[in-house]
Formats: structure tokens, C-alpha cells, sequence
């Protein structure tokens, strides 16, 4: 039993030293454009129905960089985020995923489903809500994408879980189901499981806004150390002063437009705009 | 009561052995229209949430043209009918009279008036999983079918097993009206049985505590496979998982 499992864990470490290799021997990319562009958003547009939520948004994340995005409620920032991964169907503009432009027909659906599943699975999503699967534990859930959608050899997922949930905090917990959980610790797990798809960019959508006061912090604190490790993450969030200290874009939005980007030094202690002036001082 | 014994020994001249075997016939469409059911009911459920404006407005008028009419009624059309057409069938491709299976006839029958009280049932318990959840898996790139498989389905059980519980009941009660077709499950068996000696209260009272132990042994089950489907969900009550 226990044999098994430390084999299990070798097989995970030799793999993942391999993977580097490869990568390694590859890395002068055959990408022609910019190869440290992970996210590259052109003139997004987005309407509901009449109403026009995103008008022309650009954005681009190299690799490494943590993007903040802030604004108002009702700016958009979900539904660009949401955009991105096609969980929301853009009207127009065109999205890259690490060099790969998403095809998409005339009225912004992704036009090869096959193509757009793929692009999902490397990037991962945080939810406000959490989202876990509720019938399954947490180890389930985090397993789930790689041995189902990713065909990873259900041990080694099972230990690259363990290694993720131990990492989150919740390596005691792996066998309970999420309800028992408070909700910062299930969105760790969250974390956890959008970790275990090894994601080239996290995308989290206010992820501890449906949170306790007291349990914020030890959400931030895990995004934090993913920042420290140069995760590429695109992060929307109400709480400035992570924003400020964990990114290194920000990006404000204003109804449906990118009203002002920056470094956060610049966006925070120097804003140009008006109303990005306003919006700070009315969260501070 | 050593007579009534005698009437329900197993072994002729007593008839317990034909009310066990009409159980036994009573059980087997059952199971059969039950499984046929579910599968008409998630095709259906499934057909009705997401399904285009023909399919939906056809199984619109499925589910109900089927709920309206009594089933005593709809068993005697569908049998007749369907008896009708696969002797045409047979006729038209040069075959002799086909002799319709009561079994088989059973379950077709009864499946359908069963698929659509289950596509309602499932569509009902679709409807209640929590859309996120199915976001989730089509965020990590989970095509449209394994997330139904993985976790529509699984999550959408806690909602529908107290309905399908009672649809099985159903079912189970229901094998009594394929007596008017001349079906030997275990209403008719009792009916010949309580006829040919003139014990009626004997063999009624039997047939009535053999159904009762289905419906006993089946809320067991139900009861257990409720358990399962609720798992990961805190009971009501408190207490531990
Ligand atoms: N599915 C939808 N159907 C119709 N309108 C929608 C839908 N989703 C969002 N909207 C509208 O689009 C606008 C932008 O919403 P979005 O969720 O992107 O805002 P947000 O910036 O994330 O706000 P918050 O900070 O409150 O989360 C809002 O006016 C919202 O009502
Ligand atoms: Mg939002």
C-alpha cells in the first residue's frame, strides 16, 4: 500500500522532471509572434441582449505577469474574463491563447469545439462561488480533470493531489465532501483543483468576495505564493491593496471600456482618469 | 385456515405457485418498463431543456397526451395498436400472424406511460443542479457528454430519486392493469386462482401482502440508493456524514 503510493509520487516527480526536459529542449518556440504572450485579447466586444457590456476591450498578459482587473460592479470584468474562455460567447474581436488565436465564426462562437476544449483545460478558472462538485470529495474533485478530461494515470493524479490539497492547507480534508468545508477552504480546494491541470494562465473571478472577512486572508495568502512562483494569472478582485501588492498590471475597467492600464505604482498612486480617481477613493 | 394453506401451498392442487409465478411476471415488466422509462425520461429531459423547438414541442405533447389519458386506457390503445401494426409489418413483408409477447408488450406498454412521468421527474431534477457546477466542468474543457455523464447526471440524483422512487411503485401497480389484455401477472393469476376454488378473501388478501412486501423491499432500496445519491450533502438532522 504504502509502496504504491510512493511509487506513485516517484512516477509524478520523474514525469514532471521529464516534461521540464523536453520543454527545455524545445524552448526556442517555432511561434513567430511574441512568445511570451499568453493572453492576448483584441477589440472584444459583448452585448446582452441590447445592452452593450464590453465595447472594444484589448488586453494582453505575458507570461508571468498577475493582471488585476478592477472597476465598478457591472463593469464587465466577469463577463470579460468569462469571455475568454467562451463560457460567455464574445460578438467580436479575437482571442490568442499562448500564440493560438481561437477560431470563431462571424457572430464570435468558437467555430471547433475541438479547439476551444483544448484551450479550456489549460486555462483554469476560479469562481466566486467556488463551484466544486459537491458529490464528489475533495480529492475527487481535484482528480477529476486530470484522469477524465486529461487521461492522466489515476495514481499519479492522486498523488499530485495530495501534494496540491497539502499545499492549499487541506491535506487533512481530502476525503470530505465540499459542504462540510467553510468557504475559504473551499475555495482552496478550488484552487487546488485548478492547479491540478498544471494551467498555463489562472483565471480568477473575485474569488473571495463571497467570503467571511476573517477568511479572506487565507485565500489571498495562496494566490500570493502562486503570484511569488510566476503563475500567469488574470485576477479580478475588489481588494485593492492585494491588487496593488501582488500585481504587476492593472487594468480599470468603466463600463465596458479599459478606461485606464498600468503598473499598479502608476494606476493606484498617480491615477489620470477622473473617474478611476473616484472609483479608488470610493473602495478605500 | 389450514384450508387457506392448503389453497396457497406451492405444489398443486394449492395455487401459490401461480401467484409466484404472476409475481414473477409482474416484476420482470416492471423492471423492463422502469429501465425503459428512465432511459425515455433522460432523453426526454435532456430533449426538452436543450433540445430544438420541434423536439421540444413533441415532447410537449408526449408527456402530456400521455399524463391525461387514464393508463388503463392508454394500455389498451397502445397494446391494440401496437399489436395491429406489427401484424401489418409482418403481413406487408410476407410473414404469418405474429404472436405478441405478453412480456415484451408489457414493458413497451408501460415504459412509455413511464418515460414520460420520468422525463418530467429528470427534467425537474436537471433544472435544480446548481449551473455552476456544470460551468465549472466546461471551464476545465469537459466535453458536453462526460459532463453530463460526470456531473450532471451524479448531481442531479439527489432531486430525482424521490420522485423515481415513486415511479417505480408505479410501475410495479401499474403490471396489474395488463390484466385487461388477458396478461397473466399476478392480478390475473389471483383473479383464477380466487374464481376456480371461490376463496377470494384468501387469494386477495395473499396477492395484497405479496405487492405490499414488493413496496416494503423496494423502500429499502430506495432508501439506500437515496443515501448514496445525497452524499456530500449534510442531512437536515445534523450530525455527522
Ligand atoms: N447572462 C447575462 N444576461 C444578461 N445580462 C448580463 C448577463 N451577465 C451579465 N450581464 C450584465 O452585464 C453587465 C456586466 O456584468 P459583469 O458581471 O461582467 O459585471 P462585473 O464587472 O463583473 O460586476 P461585479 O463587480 O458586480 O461582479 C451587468 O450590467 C450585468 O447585469
Ligand atoms: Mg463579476
Amino acid at each position: 500500500m504504502h509502496n504504491c503510493e510512493i511509487r506513485g509520487l516517484l512516477q509524478a516527480e520523474i514525469r514532471r522532471i521529464l516534461d521540464m526536459d523536453t520543454a527545455k529542449a524545445v524552448s526556442p518556440t517555432p511561434e513567430t509572434t511574441t512568445p511570451d504572450e499568453a493572453i492576448k485579447v483584441e477589440d472584444l466586444h459583448k452585448s446582452f441582449g441590447t445592452l452593450e457590456v464590453l465595447k472594444g476591450v484589448s488586453l494582453t498578459a505575458n507570461k508571468g505577469d498577475v493582471v488585476a482587473i478592477i472597476g465598478g460592479s457591472g463593469s464587465g470584468k466577469s463577463t470579460m474574463l468569462r469571455c475568454i474562455n467562451f463560457l460567455e460567447t464574445p460578438n467580436s474581436g479575437k482571442i490568442t491563447i499562448g500564440g493560438e488565436l481561437v477560431e470563431m465564426h462571424a457572430d464570435g462562437s468558437p467555430s471547433n469545439r475541438r479547439q476551444i476544449e483544448r484551450i479550456r483545460t489549460r486555462l483554469a478558472m476560479v469562481f466566486q462561488q467556488f463551484n466544486l462538485w459537491t458529490h464528489r470529495t475533495l480529492l475527487e474533485n481535484v482528480i477529476e480533470v486530470p484522469v477524465h478530461v486529461l487521461k492522466v494515470p489515476k495514481t499519479e493524479a492522486i498523488a499530485r493531489a495530495h501534494e496540491l490539497l497539502e499545499r492549499v492547507g487541506l491535506g487533512d480534508k481530502a476525503d470530505t465532501y465540499p459542504a462540510y468545508l467553510s468557504g475559504g477552504q473551499q475555495q482552496r480546494a478550488a484552487i487546488a483543483r485548478a492547479l491540478a491541470v498544471d494551467p498555463s494562465v489562472m483565471l480568477f473571478d473575485e474569488p473571495t468576495s463571497a467570503l467571511d472577512p476573517e477568511l479572506v486572508g487565507e485565500v489571498l495568502t495562496v494566490i500570493r505564493d502562486l503570484a511569488a512562483e510566476g503563475r500567469t494569472m488574470l485576477l479580478v478582485t475588489h481588494e485593492m491593496k492585494f491588487a496593488r501588492e501582488v500585481a504587476n498590471h492593472v487594468v480599470y475597467l468603466f463600463e465596458g471600456r479599459i478606461e485606464e492600464q498600468g503598473p499598479p505604482a502608476e494606476v493606484f498612486g498617480n491615477p489620470k482618469s477622473e473617474r478611476l480617481k473616484q472609483f479608488l477613493s470610493s473602495v478605500a | 385456515m389450514a384450508q387457506s394453506a392448503e389453497l396457497l401451498s406451492l405444489s398443486p392442487p394449492g395455487w401459490g405457485g401461480n401467484l409466484l409465478r404472476g409475481l414473477s411476471h409482474s416484476l420482470q415488466i416492471a423492471f423492463g418498463a422502469y429501465a425503459l422509462g428512465l432511459v425515455i425520461g433522460l432523453f426526454g429531459a435532456y430533449g426538452k431543456l436543450y433540445g430544438g423547438k420541434v423536439t421540444r414541442d413533441l415532447l410537449a405533447i408526449y408527456t402530456t397526451v400521455i399524463r391525461a389519458v387514464p393508463e388503463l386506457v392508454l394500455i389498451l390503445i397502445l397494446y391494440y395498436v401496437g399489436s395491429d401494426i406489427i401484424n401489418k409489418i409482418s403481413a406487408a413483408m410476407g410473414g404469418g400472424r405474429v404472436e405478441v409477447s405478453g412480456v415484451g408488450a408489457g414493458i413497451w406498454v408501460l415504459g412509455i406511460v413511464q418515460g414520460a412521468y420520468a422525463t418530467e421527474v429528470l427534467r425537474g431534477a436537471i433544472q435544480a443542479v446548481p449551473p455552476g457546477q456544470i460551468e465549472a466542468a466546461k471551464s476545465f474543457g469537459m466535453p458536453a457528454f462526460m459532463t453530463m455523464r460526470r456531473v450532471t447526471i451524479p448531481a442531479m440524483m439527489s432531486f430525482a430519486v424521490p420522485g423515481l422512487a415513486n415511479l417505480w411503485l408505479i410501475a410495479t401497480k401499474d403490471t396489474a392493469l395488463l390484466a385487461v389484455v388477458g396478461f397473466n401477472e399476478l392480478t390475473l393469476e389471483t383473479r383464477q386462482a380466487a374464481s376456480s376454488t371461490r376463496a377470494y378473501f384468501t387469494f386477495f388478501l395473499a396477492a395484497g401482502f405479496l405487492y405490499l412486501m414488493v413496496t416494503l423491499f423496494s423502500g429499502g432500496i430506495f432508501a439506500r440508493i437515496e443515501k448514496w445519491a445525497r452524499r456530500g450533502q449534510p442531512s437536515l438532522k445534523g450530525g455527522s456524514r
